[in-house]
Protein backbone atom coordinates (compact mmCIF):
# COMPACT_ATOMS: atom_id res chain seq x y z
CA UNK A 1 0.00 0.00 0.00
CA UNK A 2 2.92 2.36 0.70
CA UNK A 3 4.09 2.82 -2.86
CA UNK A 4 6.30 5.62 -4.15
CA UNK A 5 3.27 7.16 -5.85
CA UNK A 6 1.47 7.66 -2.55
CA UNK A 7 4.52 9.23 -0.88
CA UNK A 8 4.92 11.71 -3.75
CA UNK A 9 1.22 12.61 -3.48
CA UNK A 10 1.46 13.23 0.26
CA UNK A 11 4.57 15.41 -0.05
CA UNK A 12 2.89 17.45 -2.81
CA UNK A 13 -0.23 18.03 -0.72
CA UNK A 14 1.85 19.13 2.29
CA UNK A 15 3.80 21.68 0.25
CA UNK A 16 0.68 23.02 -1.49
CA UNK A 17 -1.19 23.46 1.79
CA UNK A 18 1.73 25.26 3.45
CA UNK A 19 2.15 27.58 0.47
CA UNK A 20 -1.55 28.48 0.37
CA UNK A 21 -1.56 29.20 4.13
CA UNK A 22 1.38 31.59 3.85
CA UNK A 23 -0.15 33.38 0.87
CA UNK A 24 -3.42 34.01 2.67
CA UNK A 25 -1.50 35.27 5.72
CA UNK A 26 0.36 37.72 3.50
CA UNK A 27 -2.84 39.05 1.96
CA UNK A 28 -4.56 39.43 5.37
CA UNK A 29 -1.47 41.28 6.60
CA UNK A 30 -1.72 43.62 3.62
CA UNK A 31 -5.19 44.71 4.80
CA UNK A 32 -4.63 44.65 8.54
CA UNK A 33 -1.33 46.46 9.15
CA UNK A 34 -1.51 50.15 10.09
CA UNK A 35 1.15 51.71 7.83
CA UNK A 36 2.65 51.43 4.34
CA UNK A 37 6.10 50.29 5.50
CA UNK A 38 4.72 47.48 7.68
CA UNK A 39 2.50 46.33 4.81
CA UNK A 40 5.59 45.96 2.64
CA UNK A 41 7.07 43.73 5.35
CA UNK A 42 4.04 41.46 5.04
CA UNK A 43 4.03 41.13 1.27
CA UNK A 44 7.78 41.04 0.71
CA UNK A 45 8.40 38.10 3.01
CA UNK A 46 5.23 36.00 3.26
CA UNK A 47 4.30 36.14 -0.42
CA UNK A 48 7.77 35.12 -1.59
CA UNK A 49 7.85 32.07 0.69
CA UNK A 50 4.29 31.01 -0.17
CA UNK A 51 5.06 31.14 -3.87
CA UNK A 52 8.29 29.17 -3.51
CA UNK A 53 6.50 26.45 -1.51
CA UNK A 54 3.70 26.04 -4.06
CA UNK A 55 6.05 25.83 -7.04
CA UNK A 56 8.34 23.35 -5.24
CA UNK A 57 5.28 21.23 -4.53
CA UNK A 58 4.42 21.26 -8.24
CA UNK A 59 8.02 20.28 -9.01
CA UNK A 60 7.75 17.20 -6.78
CA UNK A 61 4.58 16.11 -8.55
CA UNK A 62 6.17 16.09 -11.98
CA UNK A 63 9.28 13.99 -11.35
CA UNK A 64 12.43 14.28 -13.46
CA UNK A 65 11.21 16.05 -16.53
CA UNK A 66 12.07 19.10 -18.59
CA UNK A 67 9.19 21.01 -17.07
CA UNK A 68 10.93 20.69 -13.69
CA UNK A 69 13.87 22.64 -15.14
CA UNK A 70 11.60 25.50 -16.23
CA UNK A 71 9.86 25.61 -12.84
CA UNK A 72 13.25 25.65 -11.13
CA UNK A 73 14.17 28.74 -13.12
CA UNK A 74 10.97 30.48 -12.02
CA UNK A 75 11.85 29.71 -8.38
CA UNK A 76 15.44 30.98 -8.75
CA UNK A 77 14.20 34.15 -10.43
CA UNK A 78 11.79 34.85 -7.58
CA UNK A 79 14.41 34.36 -4.90
CA UNK A 80 16.41 37.21 -6.38
CA UNK A 81 13.68 39.46 -7.77
CA UNK A 82 11.16 39.47 -4.91
CA UNK A 83 13.27 41.30 -2.33
CA UNK A 84 14.70 43.59 -5.03
CA UNK A 85 11.23 44.83 -6.05
CA UNK A 86 10.28 45.36 -2.39
CA UNK A 87 13.43 47.38 -1.80
CA UNK A 88 12.82 49.51 -4.92
CA UNK A 89 9.27 50.46 -3.85
CA UNK A 90 10.37 51.22 -0.31
CA UNK A 91 13.24 53.43 -1.41
CA UNK A 92 10.98 55.43 -3.71
CA UNK A 93 8.46 55.99 -0.89
CA UNK A 94 11.14 57.04 1.61
CA UNK A 95 12.68 59.66 -0.67
CA UNK A 96 9.30 61.11 -1.66
CA UNK A 97 8.57 61.88 1.97
CA UNK A 98 6.07 59.31 3.26
CA UNK A 99 6.13 59.48 7.04
CA UNK A 100 6.60 56.24 9.02
CA UNK A 101 4.20 55.28 11.79
CA UNK A 102 5.05 55.31 15.47
CA UNK A 103 3.10 53.46 18.12
CA UNK A 104 0.12 55.55 19.24
CA UNK A 105 -0.57 57.44 16.02
CA UNK A 106 -3.93 57.17 14.29
CA UNK A 107 -4.13 54.51 11.60
CA UNK A 108 -3.13 55.62 8.11
CA UNK B 1 31.80 36.65 -25.88
CA UNK B 2 32.22 32.94 -26.53
CA UNK B 3 31.15 32.22 -22.97
CA UNK B 4 27.97 34.26 -23.44
CA UNK B 5 27.18 32.39 -26.64
CA UNK B 6 27.62 29.02 -24.96
CA UNK B 7 25.41 29.99 -22.03
CA UNK B 8 22.67 31.35 -24.33
CA UNK B 9 22.73 28.20 -26.47
CA UNK B 10 22.52 25.91 -23.45
CA UNK B 11 19.52 27.86 -22.18
CA UNK B 12 17.82 27.52 -25.57
CA UNK B 13 18.44 23.78 -25.58
CA UNK B 14 17.00 23.40 -22.08
CA UNK B 15 13.87 25.39 -22.76
CA UNK B 16 12.88 23.86 -26.08
CA UNK B 17 13.15 20.14 -25.31
CA UNK B 18 10.13 17.94 -24.89
CA UNK B 19 10.21 14.69 -23.04
CA UNK B 20 8.86 12.47 -25.79
CA UNK B 21 11.22 13.56 -28.54
CA UNK B 22 14.27 13.80 -26.33
CA UNK B 23 17.58 13.66 -28.16
CA UNK B 24 16.86 11.93 -31.47
CA UNK B 25 14.62 14.67 -32.77
CA UNK B 26 17.29 17.35 -33.17
CA UNK B 27 18.28 17.56 -36.81
CA UNK B 28 20.22 20.42 -38.37
CA UNK B 29 17.24 22.64 -39.16
CA UNK B 30 16.13 22.98 -35.54
CA UNK B 31 19.67 23.45 -34.28
CA UNK B 32 20.15 26.25 -36.80
CA UNK B 33 17.23 28.14 -35.28
CA UNK B 34 18.83 27.81 -31.86
CA UNK B 35 22.19 29.04 -33.09
CA UNK B 36 20.66 32.11 -34.74
CA UNK B 37 18.74 33.06 -31.58
CA UNK B 38 21.84 32.57 -29.41
CA UNK B 39 23.89 34.72 -31.80
CA UNK B 40 21.39 37.59 -31.62
CA UNK B 41 21.39 37.49 -27.80
CA UNK B 42 25.20 37.40 -27.71
CA UNK B 43 25.68 40.35 -30.05
CA UNK B 44 23.27 42.62 -28.19
CA UNK B 45 24.16 41.75 -24.60
CA UNK B 46 27.72 40.47 -24.44
CA UNK B 47 28.94 43.08 -21.98
CA UNK B 48 26.70 41.99 -19.15
CA UNK B 49 28.18 38.57 -18.34
CA UNK B 50 31.77 39.48 -17.52
CA UNK B 51 33.62 37.08 -15.21
CA UNK B 52 35.14 39.00 -12.35
CA UNK B 53 38.84 39.36 -11.90
CA UNK B 54 39.00 38.62 -8.21
CA UNK B 55 41.32 36.16 -6.64
CA UNK B 56 40.29 32.75 -5.30
CA UNK B 57 36.98 32.72 -7.15
CA UNK B 58 36.32 29.02 -6.55
CA UNK B 59 36.64 29.33 -2.79
CA UNK B 60 34.27 32.30 -2.78
CA UNK B 61 31.70 30.41 -4.89
CA UNK B 62 31.76 27.43 -2.54
CA UNK B 63 31.27 29.60 0.56
CA UNK B 64 28.53 31.55 -1.24
CA UNK B 65 26.58 28.34 -1.94
CA UNK B 66 26.69 27.37 1.76
CA UNK B 67 25.51 30.87 2.63
CA UNK B 68 22.48 30.45 0.34
CA UNK B 69 21.40 27.40 2.36
CA UNK B 70 21.49 29.48 5.54
CA UNK B 71 19.45 32.13 3.72
CA UNK B 72 16.67 29.67 2.83
CA UNK B 73 16.37 28.75 6.52
CA UNK B 74 16.10 32.47 7.37
CA UNK B 75 13.28 32.98 4.83
CA UNK B 76 11.16 30.33 6.58
CA UNK B 77 11.83 31.97 9.95
CA UNK B 78 10.92 35.38 8.52
CA UNK B 79 7.56 34.22 7.17
CA UNK B 80 6.64 32.56 10.49
CA UNK B 81 7.58 35.78 12.29
CA UNK B 82 5.35 37.91 10.05
CA UNK B 83 2.48 35.42 10.46
CA UNK B 84 2.73 35.68 14.26
CA UNK B 85 2.56 39.48 14.02
CA UNK B 86 -0.49 39.33 11.73
CA UNK B 87 -2.42 37.14 14.16
CA UNK B 88 -1.59 39.35 17.13
CA UNK B 89 0.86 37.17 19.05
CA UNK B 90 3.63 39.82 19.00
CA UNK B 91 3.41 43.62 18.92
CA UNK B 92 4.04 45.93 15.96
CA UNK B 93 6.33 48.82 16.88
CA UNK B 94 8.31 50.01 13.84
CA UNK B 95 11.39 52.23 13.78
CA UNK B 96 14.18 53.30 11.39
CA UNK B 97 17.85 52.64 12.25
CA UNK B 98 21.18 53.39 10.56
CA UNK B 99 24.52 51.70 10.94
CA UNK B 100 27.87 51.31 9.21
CA UNK B 101 29.77 48.23 8.04
CA UNK B 102 33.23 47.64 6.64
CA UNK B 103 32.18 45.96 3.36
CA UNK B 104 33.24 47.84 0.26
CA UNK B 105 32.93 45.74 -2.92
CA UNK B 106 29.78 45.76 -5.06
CA UNK B 107 28.89 42.10 -4.69
CA UNK B 108 29.33 42.11 -0.92
CA UNK B 109 27.09 45.17 -0.49
CA UNK B 110 24.36 43.68 -2.68
CA UNK B 111 24.46 40.29 -0.93
CA UNK B 112 24.21 41.93 2.46
CA UNK B 113 21.28 44.14 1.38
CA UNK B 114 19.43 41.08 0.04
CA UNK B 115 20.05 39.20 3.28
CA UNK B 116 18.72 42.07 5.40
CA UNK B 117 15.48 41.99 3.39
CA UNK B 118 15.15 38.23 3.88
CA UNK B 119 15.84 38.21 7.65
CA UNK B 120 12.91 38.33 10.08
CA UNK B 121 11.87 41.91 10.75
CA UNK B 122 14.05 44.19 8.63
CA UNK B 123 14.05 45.73 5.13
CA UNK B 124 16.85 47.77 3.52
CA UNK B 125 15.98 51.32 2.46
CA UNK B 126 19.21 52.97 1.35
CA UNK B 127 22.89 52.15 0.85
CA UNK B 128 25.80 54.55 0.68
CA UNK B 129 28.74 52.77 -0.99
CA UNK B 130 31.48 55.19 0.16
CA UNK B 131 31.33 54.41 3.85
CA UNK B 132 29.19 51.23 3.79
CA UNK B 133 26.26 52.90 5.57
CA UNK B 134 22.86 51.17 5.59
CA UNK B 135 19.45 52.70 6.39
CA UNK B 136 17.13 49.94 7.57
CA UNK B 137 13.44 49.84 8.60
CA UNK B 138 12.84 47.40 11.46
CA UNK B 139 9.47 46.21 12.70
CA UNK B 140 10.29 45.74 16.40
CA UNK B 141 13.05 46.14 18.97
CA UNK B 142 14.14 42.46 18.79
CA UNK B 143 15.15 42.28 15.10
CA UNK B 144 16.70 45.76 15.29
CA UNK B 145 18.98 44.67 18.13
CA UNK B 146 19.93 41.45 16.32
CA UNK B 147 21.27 43.60 13.48
CA UNK B 148 23.17 46.33 15.33
CA UNK B 149 24.25 44.74 18.62
CA UNK B 150 24.94 41.08 17.75
CA UNK B 151 26.26 41.57 14.18
CA UNK B 152 26.06 37.92 13.21
CA UNK B 153 25.25 38.63 9.57
CA UNK B 154 28.08 41.11 9.05
CA UNK B 155 30.55 38.49 10.23
CA UNK B 156 29.09 35.85 7.90
CA UNK B 157 29.15 38.02 4.78
CA UNK B 158 32.62 39.30 5.61
CA UNK B 159 33.76 35.69 5.97
CA UNK B 160 32.64 34.88 2.42
CA UNK B 161 34.31 37.78 0.68
CA UNK B 162 37.27 37.79 3.03
CA UNK B 163 36.94 41.40 4.14
CA UNK B 164 36.92 42.42 7.76
CA UNK B 165 33.42 42.17 9.27
CA UNK C 1 -5.33 13.95 -8.22
CA UNK C 2 -6.83 17.15 -9.60
CA UNK C 3 -8.77 18.07 -6.44
CA UNK C 4 -5.85 19.60 -4.43
CA UNK C 5 -4.88 21.78 -7.39
CA UNK C 6 -8.44 23.08 -7.79
CA UNK C 7 -8.54 23.88 -4.05
CA UNK C 8 -5.25 25.79 -4.23
CA UNK C 9 -6.52 27.69 -7.26
CA UNK C 10 -9.63 28.82 -5.40
CA UNK C 11 -7.51 29.95 -2.43
CA UNK C 12 -5.29 32.01 -4.72
CA UNK C 13 -8.46 33.60 -6.11
CA UNK C 14 -9.37 34.63 -2.54
CA UNK C 15 -5.94 36.16 -2.11
CA UNK C 16 -6.36 38.25 -5.25
CA UNK C 17 -9.78 39.46 -4.03
CA UNK C 18 -8.40 40.52 -0.65
CA UNK C 19 -5.52 42.40 -2.28
CA UNK C 20 -7.85 44.25 -4.61
CA UNK C 21 -9.48 45.82 -1.53
CA UNK C 22 -6.18 47.50 -0.78
CA UNK C 23 -5.88 48.52 -4.41
CA UNK C 24 -9.22 50.36 -4.38
CA UNK C 25 -9.05 51.92 -0.92
CA UNK C 26 -5.36 52.50 -0.34
CA UNK C 27 -4.70 56.12 0.62
CA UNK C 28 -2.13 57.40 -1.84
CA UNK C 29 -0.24 55.89 -4.76
CA UNK C 30 2.29 53.65 -3.04
CA UNK C 31 -0.24 51.32 -1.45
CA UNK C 32 -1.70 50.74 -4.90
CA UNK C 33 1.73 49.96 -6.36
CA UNK C 34 2.37 47.36 -3.64
CA UNK C 35 -1.06 45.76 -4.24
CA UNK C 36 -0.40 45.64 -8.01
CA UNK C 37 2.88 43.85 -7.36
CA UNK C 38 1.08 41.25 -5.22
CA UNK C 39 -1.65 40.67 -7.83
CA UNK C 40 0.96 40.25 -10.58
CA UNK C 41 2.89 37.60 -8.72
CA UNK C 42 -0.25 35.72 -7.72
CA UNK C 43 -1.30 35.62 -11.37
CA UNK C 44 1.89 33.74 -12.22
CA UNK C 45 1.26 31.06 -9.61
CA UNK C 46 -2.33 30.79 -10.83
CA UNK C 47 -1.04 30.17 -14.38
CA UNK C 48 1.21 27.34 -13.20
CA UNK C 49 -1.53 25.69 -11.14
CA UNK C 50 -3.95 26.01 -14.10
CA UNK C 51 -1.43 24.23 -16.30
CA UNK C 52 -1.52 21.33 -13.85
CA UNK C 53 -5.32 21.23 -13.79
CA UNK C 54 -5.75 20.81 -17.54
CA UNK C 55 -2.71 18.49 -17.71
CA UNK C 56 -0.95 20.20 -20.59
CA UNK C 57 2.44 21.83 -20.20
CA UNK C 58 1.91 24.91 -22.34
CA UNK C 59 1.36 27.54 -19.67
CA UNK C 60 4.71 27.25 -17.93
CA UNK C 61 6.56 29.14 -20.67
CA UNK C 62 4.05 31.97 -20.52
CA UNK C 63 4.43 32.11 -16.71
CA UNK C 64 8.23 32.44 -17.01
CA UNK C 65 7.96 35.27 -19.52
CA UNK C 66 5.29 37.13 -17.54
CA UNK C 67 7.34 36.95 -14.34
CA UNK C 68 10.22 38.83 -15.95
CA UNK C 69 7.94 41.44 -17.55
CA UNK C 70 5.97 42.17 -14.37
CA UNK C 71 9.16 42.57 -12.35
CA UNK C 72 10.55 45.07 -14.85
CA UNK C 73 7.25 46.99 -14.80
CA UNK C 74 7.32 47.32 -11.02
CA UNK C 75 10.88 48.64 -11.02
CA UNK C 76 10.12 51.17 -13.77
CA UNK C 77 7.15 52.58 -11.87
CA UNK C 78 9.19 52.83 -8.64
CA UNK C 79 12.00 54.67 -10.45
CA UNK C 80 9.54 57.10 -12.03
CA UNK C 81 7.93 57.93 -8.68
CA UNK C 82 11.34 58.63 -7.16
CA UNK C 83 12.78 60.90 -9.81
CA UNK C 84 9.76 62.59 -11.41
CA UNK C 85 10.92 61.72 -14.93
CA UNK C 86 12.00 58.51 -16.58
CA UNK C 87 15.38 59.16 -18.23
CA UNK C 88 17.54 62.16 -17.54
CA UNK C 89 18.90 63.81 -20.72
Amino acid sequence: MLTVDLIVDIITIVFLAGGAFFMITGAVGLVKFPDFYTRLHATGKCDTLGQILIIVGCMFFEGFNFITVKLFFVVAFYLFAGPAATHAIMKAAYFTGLKPWKKGDPRM
Amino acid sequence: MILTFCVAFIFWLLFSAWNKYLIGHYDLFRLARGIIVALIVTVTAHELLVPGRGEQVLLKIQRWLLYILWELYQIVLAAIDVASRVFGLRPVDPRIIEFETTLRSDLALTTFADSITLTPGTITIDIEPERGKYTVHAIDKGPADALTVDQTMQKKVGHIFMEEG
Amino acid sequence: MILPFVAVGILIGFTILISSYRMIFGPGTFNRIAAANVIGTKAIVLLIVASYIIERPHFVDIALMYAVLSFIGTIIIAKYMERGELCSP
